[in-house]
């Protein structure tokens, strides 16, 4: 088995490309570094000039303008240049291979690549490519990992819930197809969470997902029984006809947050959403809303741990 | 070796009298992390100011960041005051090469533009590497490269002065 | 022309032997053995330094990428890599460009490697026009122009009607069918078994089904047609133990597994590694244990190095994208000793899986060292170790999941027809 692609010889972060894996000290580190930048984001100049001097690159061969975007806000607010290509239509098109335009880019000094690929482990092979000085963050790699993802989501949960414990974390919908389900799992499994359960139909759950340590739920109601956190999960469109699922109305009656199943859950239980949602299908307006929604905090805490992410891995 | 070195109380004591005469009602103070904020917490009590006290970690804005990376586990920057048209005393404890201080100010900038800056610091060492002096100093306390003199907190919040091997 | 080899170790599979011997080759066969061999007149004596000789490896499945892939792989380097390796017969599947559909191909393909003079060339035909699977191909005509058996390279059949007719018609005439079993439908989009290990990766899943319910297709469609079955790198379980219930039933089936899949399991896939992407996918441990347990009974007749050469563009890709396939001809030989030391069987048993048993599947007389047989033959060292290396391998395939590593193993002369045709 080769060695932990992501740390360097001294045991720090080389690259973010999983959180399965990922020493428990790393993430506590990234949780805690994040801290010190949300107070940054709060601040007349939302700017520290760590990141100087340094390009980023962020390299979406699949698009996704929310996350691009975060990432650029978090990459700007650390005084990095920041160059944004939306490979899917340029070279990749023209046929030149993933690693061919890594190294192009390498050639215009780069020190960090943001990457989002549909290909599971695409950014596992770029890590193995690219020169010692350079960086790989892992922005979505087919159903494979969303470690960022993963972090704002136990940044939030430590948030509002301070410690992991004592905690029980339903993860609801497609789970199959889900980086952010696999990456918060592995998260909550190393910082310690007692319970956590993912609930959806079997055609929406991959085969073995409770060797990941979860326990495997199909009737929701049970499933939120007693949570302190409940997180959504997207329900792609073209999921929602098909061999998975019959329509997006039945997924919402039996899958989809609604007031009345947040009442089966803890009443002080946070609901969170990765966005965008799909309003009426996996999560209903008055519980998007709610006084329990913790989805726009996500976003704002997300900026602040991807900078962290960044300032953490181009310092090693 | 801790023998020879002054009471940090007694420095604490004549540094508040220093201060004192120039106080005004836009007198704010921020204290650098870990001793400075210390100090900073014991003057702000001492001198009893009405603006509450700012805290800075300045590992955001330090200048070897290229060479060592961020710093393991850096605390929150508080500044519970707007800074804009203030009169800031940035406190630290110990005042070495300069760098602290430098980041201090362009960290104290990123909250707004101040009236006047000016640094207070417990002892000197000496070893400057960028032009900065103190405003109020407790005392000059040579200290030879490779020696790191720190200000550690005892029971009961004592202050006191401490000189190591650098490691 | 009359060639000695002396002072050897003769293991048989066939007969069974292991001892120390000496064969005398003459006109390309196997003229004497042993005092007889050693007090005849010969022209010229190699010594075979006290290494084993035994029958040349047959191997049932190497991609020569010829016609069509010659980027990846030529006719030339990969006959190279054969005698390497010891292989001394080969069949290749039909799965080149254009498919092996015609008779013209086969007789060309077949001309240009017997003018190569290295290891024997056995070309598989294609069931199906072009592999597609909708019309039957001239399988007589491909017969006569050299064809051996009749396959769908990893190509399924999907529609079973004309399965069934294709095994009716290769039935008619006696021809072997040679086939993988997979559920097109259900192994749609999977790059990995189904299974912990595709769900912590994210990859897209085969479920063992898709070769299971294709396998109970298969054989209930042999048993009424009485299609001579051979099946192509099964590679669960499952399957292993329907081979075995229809072997007990009476059923004339045989069946064969890729050497990486005995040793391999989807937990190699580690970090993505695009080597471990292969075609059937690498399963789970108790999958690989279960092969291994039944190539070592008999249930599975051989084992095959199911070569793939894939160059370096088709491997450095996403782990899903990339190109299926491993390099094998100079790899066959060691992973069958490794497979044989950790069963604890002996030379001859070993080696039956690479030679005398596939040599039947095949029907021809080499696999075997006796008075009469073809003098193709492997002179080998099996304690001496190789490390599998890009430079080393012959080969243009460099990819496999054994980069790095070192097997025990080494070939040191390779005899096709008693001619030396490959020697360190």
């Amino acid at each position: 088995m080769q060695a932990n692609p992501q740390l360097n010889r001294n045991g720090e972060l080389q690259h973010l490309l999983s959180l399965d894996g990922l020493p428990r000290e790393i993430v506590l580190q990234i949780l805690d570094t994040a801290e010190s930048f949300a107070s940054v984001t709060e601040r007349e100049v939302k700017k520290v000039p760590l990141l100087r001097g340094k390009s980023v690159f962020n390299l979406f061969f699949e698009p996704s303008t929310r996350t691009r975007t975060t990432f650029e806000i978090a990459a700007k607010r650390l005084s990095a240049d920041v160059i944004n290509l939306n490979v899917s239509t340029s070279s990749q098109s023209k046929g030149e291979s993933l690693l061919d335009t890594v190294a192009n880019l390498s050639a215009m000094q780069a020190d960090l690549f943001v990457v989002r690929h549909a290909s599971s482990g695409a950014p596992f092979l770029i890590a193995r490519h690219v020169k010692p000085h350079e960086h790989v963050v892992n922005a979505g790699d087919g159903r494979h990992a969303h470690p960022t993802q993963g972090l704002l989501d136990l940044f939030t949960i430590r948030h509002y819930k301070k410690d992991f414990s004592g905690l029980t974390v339903a993860i609801v919908g497609d789970i199959l197809h889900s980086r952010v389900a696999r990456s918060l799992i592995h998260g909550l499994r190393t910082l310690g969470v007692p319970e956590i359960r993912v609930i959806g139909p079997q055609t929406l759950q991959p085969p073995g997902v409770e060797t990941l340590g979860v326990r495997v739920f199909s009737d929701m109601r049970a499933g939120l029984a007693q949570a302190d956190v409940i997180v959504m999960l997207r329900l792609q469109n073209e999921r929602m006809g098909g061999a998975l699922l019959p329509s997006a109305q039945e997924f919402n009656k039996y899958y989809g947050l609604t007031a009345e199943k947040l009442a089966l859950a803890r009443p002080d239980a946070i609901v969170m959403h990765p966005g965008p949602m799909n309003r009426g299908v996996e999560i209903d307006s008055s519980v998007a809303d709610g006084a329990q929604s913790v989805i726009l905090p996500q976003v704002t805490f997300g900026i602040a741990v991807r900078m962290a992410v960044m300032s953490i891995i181009a310092g090693n | 070796m801790s023998a020879l070195l002054p009471d940090a109380e007694a420095l604490i004591r004549e540094l508040c009298d220093r201060i004192r005469p120039d106080l005004g009602p836009r007198s704010a103070l921020v204290g650098i992390h870990t001793g400075g904020a210390w100090l900073a917490e014991r003057l702000h009590r001492e001198l009893g100011l009405a603006t509450p006290l700012g805290i800075l970690d300045v590992a955001f804005y330090r200048d070897d960041y290229a060479r060592q990376g961020l710093a393991r586990d850096p605390k929150r920057s508080d500044i519970p005051f707007a800074v804009e048209e203030q009169d800031i005393i940035l406190v630290d404890d110990v005042l070495y090469t300069g760098r602290t201080v430098r980041a201090a100010i362009n960290e104290l900038f990123d909250y707004g533009r101040a009236a006047r800056i000016a640094l207070a610091v417990l002892a000197d060492r000496g070893g400057r590497e960028l032009p900065v002096s103190p405003t109020y100093c407790g005392a000059r306390i040579p200290v030879p490269e490779g020696k790191r003199l720190r200000l550690v907190r005892g029971t009961e919040g004592r202050l006191a002065l401490e000189l190591h091997d650098a490691g | 022309m009359r060639l000695r080899i002396s002072n050897c170790r003769i293991v048989d599979p066939a007969s069974g032997r292991d001892a120390p011997g000496a064969v005398l080759i003459e006109n390309g066969r196997i003229a004497a053995l042993d005092a007889e061999a050693a007090d005849a007149r010969a022209d010229e004596t190699l010594n075979g330094g006290g290494r084993v000789l035994a029958p040349g490896l047959i191997d049932l499945s190497a991609r020569l990428r010829e016609p069509g892939y010659e980027y990846k792989a030529t006719l030339e380097s990969e006959m190279d890599a054969a005698v390497a390796g010891g292989v001394t017969s080969l069949a290749c599947p039909p799965d080149t460009d254009p498919p092996l559909d015609e008779p013209g191909l086969v007789d060309m393909l077949r001309r240009r490697a017997k003018a190569l003079e290295r290891a024997r060339l056995y070309p598989v035909g294609a069931l199906t026009v072009k592999l597609q699977g909708e019309s039957l191909t001239e399988m007589a005509e491909l017969a006569e122009a050299g064809c051996v058996a009749f396959s769908q390279a990893n190509v399924a059949i999907r529609d079973l009607q004309v399965l069934w007719r294709a095994l009716q018609y290769a039935a008619t005439f006696g021809f072997p069918v040679w086939l993988r079993a997979e559920d097109p439908w259900l192994a749609r989009g999977g790059v990995a078994h189904d299974g912990a290990i595709a769900t912590r990766l994210g990859l897209a899943g085969i479920p063992s089904s898709a070769e299971t319910i294709a396998l109970a297709s298969l054989l209930q469609l042999t048993r009424e047609t009485g299609a001579r079955l051979h099946l192509c790198r099964i590679s669960t379980a499952g399957a292993v133990a329907q081979v075995r219930a229809a072997k007990a039933e009476g059923l004339a089936i045989t069946c064969d597994v890729s050497a990486n899949q005995i040793h391999l399991s989807d937990a190699n896939i580690g970090y993505f590694d695009s080597q471990c992407r292969l075609e059937p996918p690498l399963r789970a441990g108790s999958d690989r244990d279960a092969l291994s347990l039944a190539l070592a009974e008999g249930v599975i007749d051989c084992l095959c190095s199911d070569h793939t050469p894939v160059d370096a563009d088709g491997k450095q890709m996403p782990f899903a994208e990339s190109e299926p396939g491993a390099t094998g001809l100079e790899l066959l030989l060691p992973l069958a000793l490794r497979w044989g030391r950790e069963r604890g069987l002996d030379l001859a048993r070993t080696l039956a899986r690479i030679t005398s048993e596939p040599a039947k599947i095949l029907g021809v007389e080499s696999g075997r060292i006796a008075p009469g047989a073809p003098a193709d033959l492997v002179l080998f060292d099996p304690d001496e170790q190789v490390v599998i290396s890009a430079e080393r391998l012959k080969s243009q395939g460099k990819n496999t999941p054994f980069l790095g590593e070192e097997l025990a193993g080494r070939v040191h002369a390779t005899l096709v027809a008693g001619r030396i045709v490959y020697r360190t």
